[in-house]
């Protein structure tokens, strides 16, 4: 952790510090503790006096079917994102590992959507499957299929979740990429060699020892799932039909602008914080203990 | 090997440009929009090829704007945007290297503790704390300024991560050899560490930049002029519930040009960004 | 149990370069052959299209009677060993050594008696649940072997298997993988860039250069006997003298004039009192440099220069040209500065071709 080599300057490492600490402690920890303290408390209805609730404002929370409903409805679009769009960028990426002409155009081609904004993938989608004038809103019609997100509540979170899968294929297909070119090209000859046939040594062999990657891979999913999709939701459906795609992030913020419940928004806000910390830690349990070759 | 030839050569060449295809319909979708008639794309009729309205579009677009719900050109937004996201970028690269510097080569006390400080912040995504910075923002007299757009988000500790995992990696033996040349801290910093992490500057700034470049929820919360917003407040605003007033010409051609520097930067920068990306996960 | 077979294999890249340049082998069934030269020859590449881990651009490879250019690695029944064993990092020695087996729908019970048994020979039965990255270097590689020992097949291709191991045991190994491979009787394929692991393990050696055979034979003809300089130089160490023939002062019945290179090993040297051999040859010497090793004492000499000199000229590694290293038995020798005379008798002269591609009888 530490340099054999350093300087022993007594007031030069705090200065260099300061900016950092700074900006961190007053932009992030003065807010955290801010939302932190709020949750507990309960303001009343004029926001003239303030009393101390202790875990009033969760347990109201928690007996919300709203609330409850909205944690449930995350969870399930965090998957079903997350599955969908990892799937795929695997599938790229494998196609894509092999030495192969043009691989770097490939490349190129698969990963400038990492770049599109969130708001702009919720324009971009919302108008090809908006009802009346969509491109494949016009298929999916002409199928016998009857689209109509506006209305549907179902149909509204498959939007959201495809295009929230769409957006996130470039990020996975990177890091799929690097992973599969780090599996030495021995142990895959050894497999082939060793009776074994593409589907097979994918199985037993290229799949397993990626399993760090997918592992590290289905935590940012996750995370993007439940913060990142915000500017996509907002843009398409803004938490509607209802609150069919009403997502927890997007429920604070919701929430936080009709006003009123403070106490009860930044409880949200200390539960989200309690689950990214939780997928975070994580995360860097498991993804620390690497493969070695 | 043998049987990488023949039929799996051509498969896997077809299930990269379906993926290709996918990737980059809704983007076509959204050029080729931009350049043809409002009334016809209102009537679903709209064709999959470029239409003629290319350059009477694009000059409305970045120098009018809609005459809808905002009378922002476009092109002000973009510069907005600019702004912000350099600011953001160069920002959190000053302040997180020097950090990185003497969190790594000083010795001082509770330098594990403020490591430690720094390194949480890694944990929360501003979507987490919004409305608490908000009210900080605001009692810091810095809504509606490029100062509140920026500072909130320079505050978390990716690029500090990075560039101490980078200064580990620099052998010991280059200080030991700057301070037998008469070399403090000062020099050090500037002669040698720097050129060194010029790399790795670059891939942050891309990342950086990206970033940057598509905040959303924080820019909405905190700007309340209209010429103080960026391009994706822009894009969201110019689409209204009632399809009949929405100019999708207009929104298209946002679209696009929201999409422009960011993607230009990656295509431009690939292997750097690459290379950023994989780092700063790890 | 099966022959290999090469006829005239060539291999061409998309960009024109030849890695292999038409190459004949015949290797009998049981027989270990050897494919030794310097770095990039391509004696690796060869050994992956026997494999099937490269692709043939025309010639035939011929295992067992059966023409495999075609055939997929998992169907030639081959077994190969990698320079860095490819062991399969997340399974125990036992899957290692069991997957094999399993992707060919053996029983249970008689995947464990083979993995027992090749365990058992290869000292591995305490380690069989760990996994490789707690096993040594040495460790490692026995797992490589055992994984291609179960497998029984009719060929174990080795791709310079012992290069990543430290020197004594490195040795220690090279016994192993000859005894081993004298019981099972199984034909193989081994390459190395070491020429004395070449010597000491094939039953026939391939000198390989430049994607081209320089010489196929019995490992101690080729030493006595080299087709051209490049084996001349390459099998034995210290490597052979060549010098340019006018200046062994000699009469060579045969030798167009005074172009040829001729060529004299190290040990083939006697220190003289000045006498000539008859139809040998005597060279005078300044020493420059002595090395006593205690079993022996090589001397570096200094040939009397002759104007004009176009030397053969030294690649790195080569002495000089104008230099002679000779080996003296025991721990006597020379003292530098002094001028002694050496001589070679006529049997143990070697004669090659000026451009060193033919060896001209004597």
């Amino acid at each position: 952790m530490q340099k054999q080599a350093s300087f022993q300057s007594k007031l030069l490492p705090y200065a260099l510090v300061a900016p950092q600490l700074a900006v961190v402690l007053i932009f992030f920890y003065w807010p955290a503790a801010q939302a932190v303290l709020q949750s507990f408390l309960l303001q009343d209805a004029f926001g003239l006096s303030t009393t101390f609730v202790w875990f009033d404002n969760y347990r109201e929370l928690f007996s919300q079917p709203d609330y409850f409903a909205a944690v449930v409805r995350t969870f399930v679009f965090s998957f079903a994102i997350a599955f969908s769009s990892l799937s795929f960028a695997l599938l790229l990426a494998v196609m894509a590992d092999r030495p192969m002409r043009g691989g770097t155009i490939y490349r190129t081609l698969l990963i400038w959507p990492y770049a599109v904004a969130p708001p702009v993938v919720g324009v971009l989608w919302v108008f090809m499957l908006n009802p009346s004038l969509g491109i494949l809103a016009r298929g999916l019609r002409d199928m016998g299929v009857d689209w109509n997100p506006l209305l549907n509540g179902n149909q509204a979170a498959l939007l959201v979740i495809l295009a929230a899968a769409w957006k996130q294929i470039s990020y996975n297909f990177l890091f799929f990429l690097a992973g599969l070119q780090s599996i030495p090209k021995s142990v895959i000859e050894a497999a082939a060699i060793d009776g074994a046939r593409p589907m097979r040594r994918f199985w037993t062999v290229i799949f397993p020892l990626l399993s760090p990657t997918i592992f590290f891979l289905l935590v940012v999913n996750i995370v993007y799932a439940f913060f990142d999709t915000f500017g996509i939701i907002d843009t398409m459906t803004r938490g509607g039909p209802g609150t069919a795609t009403q997502t927890l992030v997007y429920k604070v913020y919701v929430d936080g602008l009709l006003g009123g419940n403070l106490g009860g928004s930044a409880a949200q806000s200390v539960i989200l914080m309690i689950i990214v910390i939780l997928l975070t830690a994580v995360q860097f349990r498991f993804v620390e203990r690497k493969v070695n070759y | 090997m043998v049987e990488q030839e023949g039929i799996q050569r051509y498969l896997a060449h077809v299930v990269l440009w379906i993926g290709i295809a996918i990737v980059a319909f809704p983007v076509y979708l959204a050029f080729i929009a931009s350049t043809q008639d409002n009334a016809v794309i209102a009537n679903g009729q709209m064709s999959l090829l470029p239409g003629g309205h290319f350059l009477e579009t694009y000059y409305q677009t970045i120098f009018v704007g809609t005459s809808g719900s905002t009378r922002e050109p476009v092109g002000s937004m973009m510069l907005n945007s600019l702004i912000m996201a350099t600011l953001i970028a160069v920002g959190k690269i000053a302040i997180s290297i020097i950090s990185a510097y003497a969190i790594v080569y000083f010795r001082f006390p509770f330098r594990m503790a403020i490591f430690w400080v720094i390194f949480i912040t890694l944990m929360l995504p501003v979507e987490v704390r919004i409305y608490p910075t908000y009210k900080i923002v605001a009692d810091l007299h810095l809504l509606d300024s490029y100062a509140g757009l920026s500072l909130p988000l320079i505050a978390s500790a990716t690029a500090t991560l990075l560039f101490r995992q980078f200064f580990m990696t620099v052998p010991d033996e280059l200080l030991e050899a700057s301070r037998i040349d008469g070399a403090g801290p000062f020099r050090f910093f500037w002669d040698t560490l720097l050129p060194l992490s010029r790399t790795n500057m670059a891939a942050l700034f891309v990342i950086l930049f990206i970033l940057g470049w598509n905040q959303y929820l924080w820019p909405l919360l905190i700007t309340t002029r209209d010429d103080m917003q960026t391009i994706q407040i822009g894009i969201r605003k110019m689409i209204t519930t009632t399809d009949a007033l929405t100019e999708w010409p207009i929104v298209m051609a946002t679209a696009v040009l929201a999409m422009l520097p960011p993607v230009f930067v990656v295509v431009v920068m690939q292997r750097l960004f690459v290379r950023g990306l994989v780092e700063t996960e790890k | 149990m099966a022959n290999v077979t090469l006829r005239d294999v060539r291999k061409a890249y998309p960009n024109g370069f030849e890695a292999i340049k038409g190459v004949d082998v015949d290797v009998a069934d049981g027989q270990f052959c050897v494919l030794v030269g310097p770095s990039g020859c391509g004696k690796s590449t060869l050994l992956r299209m026997v494999a099937g881990l490269e692709t043939i651009t025309s010639g035939e490879i011929d295992i067992g009677g059966r023409i495999v250019n075609q055939i997929e690695p998992a169907d030639r029944d081959i077994a190969m060993v990698f320079q860095n064993y490819a062991l399969y990092p997340h399974m125990s020695v036992y899957n290692n050594m069991a997957y094999g087996l399993r992707n060919r729908g053996m029983a249970k019970p008689e995947i464990d008696t083979r993995v027992q048994e090749a365990a058992r020979v290869l000292e591995l039965t305490p380690m069989l649940e760990r996994k490789p990255r707690q096993l040594s270097g040495g460790q490692r590689q026995r797992v490589a072997m055992g994984r291609a020992i179960v497998r029984q097949p009719k060929v174990f291709l080795f791709d310079e298997p012992l290069s990543n191991l430290d020197a004594k045991l490195r040795i220690a190994m090279r016994v192993e993988i000859r005894k081993l491979q004298r019981r099972l009787k199984t034909t193989s394929i081994y390459v190395t860039h070491d020429q004395l692991e070449a010597m000491t393990l094939a039953d026939i050696l391939v000198v390989m250069n430049a994607g081209q055979v320089e010489q196929i034979g019995n490992p101690l003809d080729i030493y006595q006997k080299p087709a051209t300089t490049f084996v001349a130089a390459f099998i034995g160490a210290p490597p052979m003298n060549l010098l340019p023939l006018r200046d062994a002062g000699l009469q060579l019945q045969g030798a167009s004039g005074e172009a040829g290179i001729l060529g004299i090993r190290p040990e083939d040297f006697q220190v003289s009192n000045g006498a000539v051999p008859s139809g040998g040859v005597a060279l005078g010497l300044t020493v420059e440099a002595i090395e006593r090793v205690g079993a022996e004492t090589y001397v570096y000499g200094l040939r009397a220069q002759r104007d004009g000199e176009a030397a053969v000229s030294a690649k790195p590694g080569e002495l000089p040209p104008g230099e002679i290293l000779i080996r003296v038995p025991g721990q006597t020798g020379p003292a530098i500065g002094e001028r002694i005379t050496v001589a070679a008798p006529r049997d143990k002269l070697h004669l090659f071709s000026a451009d060193g591609r033919q060896r001209i009888a004597l």
